[in-house]
């Protein structure tokens, strides 16, 4: 045991002598989780549109107005002709062009129909999908104070309740994940470079010819790693409190108690690339080229998994970060324990066993 | 130049030998291209939608086959009573519930109004604006068809006005999400690979204690760094190839604009890429303070690129930040060309950044790199 804990003490001394990592260690998650927490959004705002008035009367004066007046959009300029619309498209500032008809007041009265048309820049369908939404939903308002005196009967009024998020925060959906990314692979990128660092060097041999056992070799290795991982979670929850105003409706406990499970999962995971790679440059490719894009986009951090094609949605199953997100803003966010959280947390323990068990499998004691 | 053609012989041997690396560099990133480009979607669909209907008459009965009939919404369940559909809702089973209140029938008919209450889980903002967009459009939709079949007909003295919208989807009519990620991410993995291998590889010299056997022999710095980065050089190019040829022969991407631009562009780009990782080589000890910096400004190059999320809706500073954002110009740069077809003039202020970037990056990395240490 006083071998054990000498051990430990070599790798702390490790870890602190190192300043520059340690510095890196604590400085660039906090740095992240402020620069993600504020920028990222995936909401449609301020974009810029252009348009192409052919009859520059009262009522398109109007509808711009209102259009320009809305938060989405910023930067109007107008164009003359037809062939515009394509340079604009093409130079890549504007999203969007609203191209009205001759005549546009006219044919209002005259014929009671008049048509805008909504050009869009496809080649991003989200933006392009939500402008012309956000465009048709004033062009109705404006239809309905035209129509006022016309009272529709029979109306069956929709009201939606907005709930764990009412004022539809994006900040509520990304600091979550930004956490548990930064903790995925912050963690097990550490853990898989110490170890086969010592097999680079050549100092592993000696540790294995040591009468340390494996399993305290290892687990002395982890320790450190553990505490950083923990500080590092404790900042960021402090963080998305007081500076993101998160709500933490559910058990603290509990929220600490699950992320030093996923800590210790995300470990883990460290120590099997570290038993199946030979030199830091592969565990580093592993860790950061394997885990990155896929923990960014299959864990429901930014995109809906729910609406991915099947194969995928069952891909997403087997990567940790997708349950840790659903436990942060279940306890978060909806404030439920682990009554409902249960499924979760046992998937979680299930693949930390896994991967510890696989380790212990693949751990070489001798050096070919 | 003989002597950079030996370093380059050298470095290209050190690469090819890893048989460890080599499916990291190649079949990994391209593996990810085919597989996660499908995952890559803001469509919101299969929501998961239940309802409570206290009513059950032939209108309510009638508004949730609506639901059903709609292909954005899986209906899941029904409940008994509210309190089980927000119990349900907080176990993540549920994500809108439609609550029809009794008499709901009985009211229209005699009140002419009545009201429908929906509970919609908006931890993902945006997600829930959309999912209310459709609720109301199918909700509306049901009142025009009511409004028609109840309506006696001198109640139509007039037609309203009605302005009607024509939208139309330029460069990607079925507003594909493929044709939008396959070439963003693929220049995610050319950034990622050419950064981490070049930012890797001068510092592991330096670990080994190899860069001190070269540091001693008479090659000049202007030798060492070509040779050290035109292999990376060389294999970015060859990723974006293998890359382009995937986009086009598995995910069906046009290819509009000038492929010998895209090329241009990505030569001087991955210049400023390589810049970067000779830089960060020579102000860490190891590999492992290397790839730590890496990774920092990867995560952040990335999510705020306008890759996955619009940059338009950060807030000012944060959209000047990205002007730093080298990522953020490949991305830009190979939507317009390979997508609409932006022709060189189009492009040429993102070029000319490009540039500048890569001029600043490459003196300052050369300048930082001492023989001696």
């Amino acid at each position: 045991m006083k071998r054990f804990i000498g051990f430990i003490k070599k790798e702390f001394y490790h870890i602190f002598r190192d300043k520059r990592s340690l510095f890196i260690l604590f400085g660039m998650p906090i740095a992240q989780v402020m620069l993600f927490g504020f920028a990222i959004t995936n909401e449609i705002n301020n974009v810029n549109i252009a348009i192409f008035d052919k009859s520059k009367d009262v009522t398109t004066q109007k509808i711009i107005d209102e259009i320009t007046a809305s938060k989405y959009f910023s930067n109007k300029q107008f164009i003359t002709h037809q062939a515009e619309i394509e340079s604009v498209f093409k130079r890549g500032k504007v999203k969007a062009v609203l191209v009205f008809e001759k005549d546009f007041s006219k044919k209002l009265t005259k014929d009671n129909l008049a048509t805008v048309q909504i050009i869009t820049d496809a080649t991003d369908p989200n933006t392009a999908n939500t402008i012309t939404n956000y465009v048709s939903s004033i062009l109705q308002k404006h239809q309905q104070q035209i129509n006022k005196e016309i009272k529709t009967p029979y109306k069956i009024v929709p009201e939606s309740r907005m709930v764990y998020n009412p004022e539809l925060k994006s900040v509520f959906m990304f600091v979550p994940g930004v956490m548990t990314i930064i903790l995925m692979l912050v963690s097990a990128m550490m853990t898989s470079i110490s170890i086969t660092r010592e097999k680079e060097l050549g100092t592993m041999e000696i540790l294995l010819v040591s009468p340390l056992k494996p399993f305290q070799v290892i687990i002395g290795k982890v320790v450190p790693y553990i505490f950083l991982s923990i500080i590092n979670a404790i900042v960021i929850v402090l963080l998305s409190i007081f500076i993101f105003k998160m709500p933490v409706q559910g058990s603290l406990f509990l929220l600490s108690f699950q992320s030093v499970l996923f800590i210790i999962n995300a470990l883990s995971l460290g120590i099997l690339i570290s038993t199946i790679s030979e030199t830091q440059q592969t565990a580093m490719m592993i860790s950061l080229m394997g885990l990155m894009l896929p923990v960014i986009l299959l864990s429901g951090f930014i995109f809906p998994i729910s609406s991915m094609p099947v194969p995928l949605q069952i891909i997403s199953h087997v990567i940790p970060a997708k349950w840790f997100i659903i436990i942060l803003k279940g306890i978060m966010l909806k404030g439920v324990g682990i009554t409902i959280l249960w499924k979760e947390t046992l998937i979680l323990v299930a693949m930390t066993v896994f991967f510890i068990v696989l380790s212990i499998k693949k751990y070489k004691i001798r050096l070919e | 130049m003989k002597t950079i053609g030996y370093i380059i012989q050298k470095e290209f041997k050190q690469i090819f030998r890893n048989k460890a690396m080599l499916p990291l560099i190649f079949v990994l990133p391209l593996i990810q291209l085919i597989i996660l480009s499908n995952a890559a979607t803001f469509e919101i669909k299969n929501i998961k939608f239940s309802f409570v209907d206290y009513d059950h008459t032939s209108l309510s009965r009638e508004l949730i086959d609506k639901f059903e009939a709609s292909t954005y919404f899986n209906i899941v369940d029904s409940f008994s009573s509210e309190k089980i559909a927000t119990s349900e809702m907080l176990k993540g089973n549920v994500d809108v519930i439609l609550e029809i209140p009794q008499y709901f029938e009985k009211d229209l008919l005699k009140d002419k109004k009545t009201s429908l209450s929906v509970i919609i889980n908006a931890i993902d903002g945006a997600a829930a604006g959309v999912e209310n967009v459709y609720i109301n459009q199918i909700i509306q939709n049901f009142n025009k068809n009511v409004s028609v079949n109840l309506l006696q007909p001198s109640d139509k003295k007039f037609l309203p006005k009605s302005i009607v919208s024509i939208p139309s989807f330029w460069y990607n009519k079925t507003l594909n999400y493929k044709t939008f990620m396959v070439p963003g991410i693929l220049v995610l993995l050319v950034t990622m690979i050419t950064l981490f291998l070049s930012g890797m590889n001068i510092v592991r010299e330096k670990e080994i204690g190899t860069l001190e056997q070269i540091n001693v022999t008479p090659i000049k710095k202007h030798q060492f760094i070509i040779g050290k980065l035109f292999p990376f050089w060389v294999l970015g190019l060859l990723l974006l190839t293998i890359g382009l040829i995937i986009a086009k022969l598995l995910f069906n991407i046009p290819i509009v604009g000038s492929i010998f631009l895209l090329y241009a562009y990505t030569s001087i780009y991955i210049l400023v890429i390589l810049g970067i990782g000779l830089f960060i080589s020579n102000y860490t000890e190891t590999q492992q303070q290397a790839m730590f910096i890496a990774w920092f400004f990867v995560v952040i190059f990335i999510l705020m690129s306008g890759l996955f999320t619009p940059i338009e809706s950060m807030p000012q500073w944060a959209q000047y930040l990205t002007e730093f954002n080298p990522i953020k110009y490949f991305v830009e740069m190979i939507r317009m060309v390979m997508l609409k077809g932006s022709n060189f003039t189009d492009i040429l202020p993102l070029f000319i950044k490009t540039l500048i970037y890569a001029i600043v990056m490459n003196s300052l990395a050369v300048w930082s790199y001492k023989k001696t240490t």
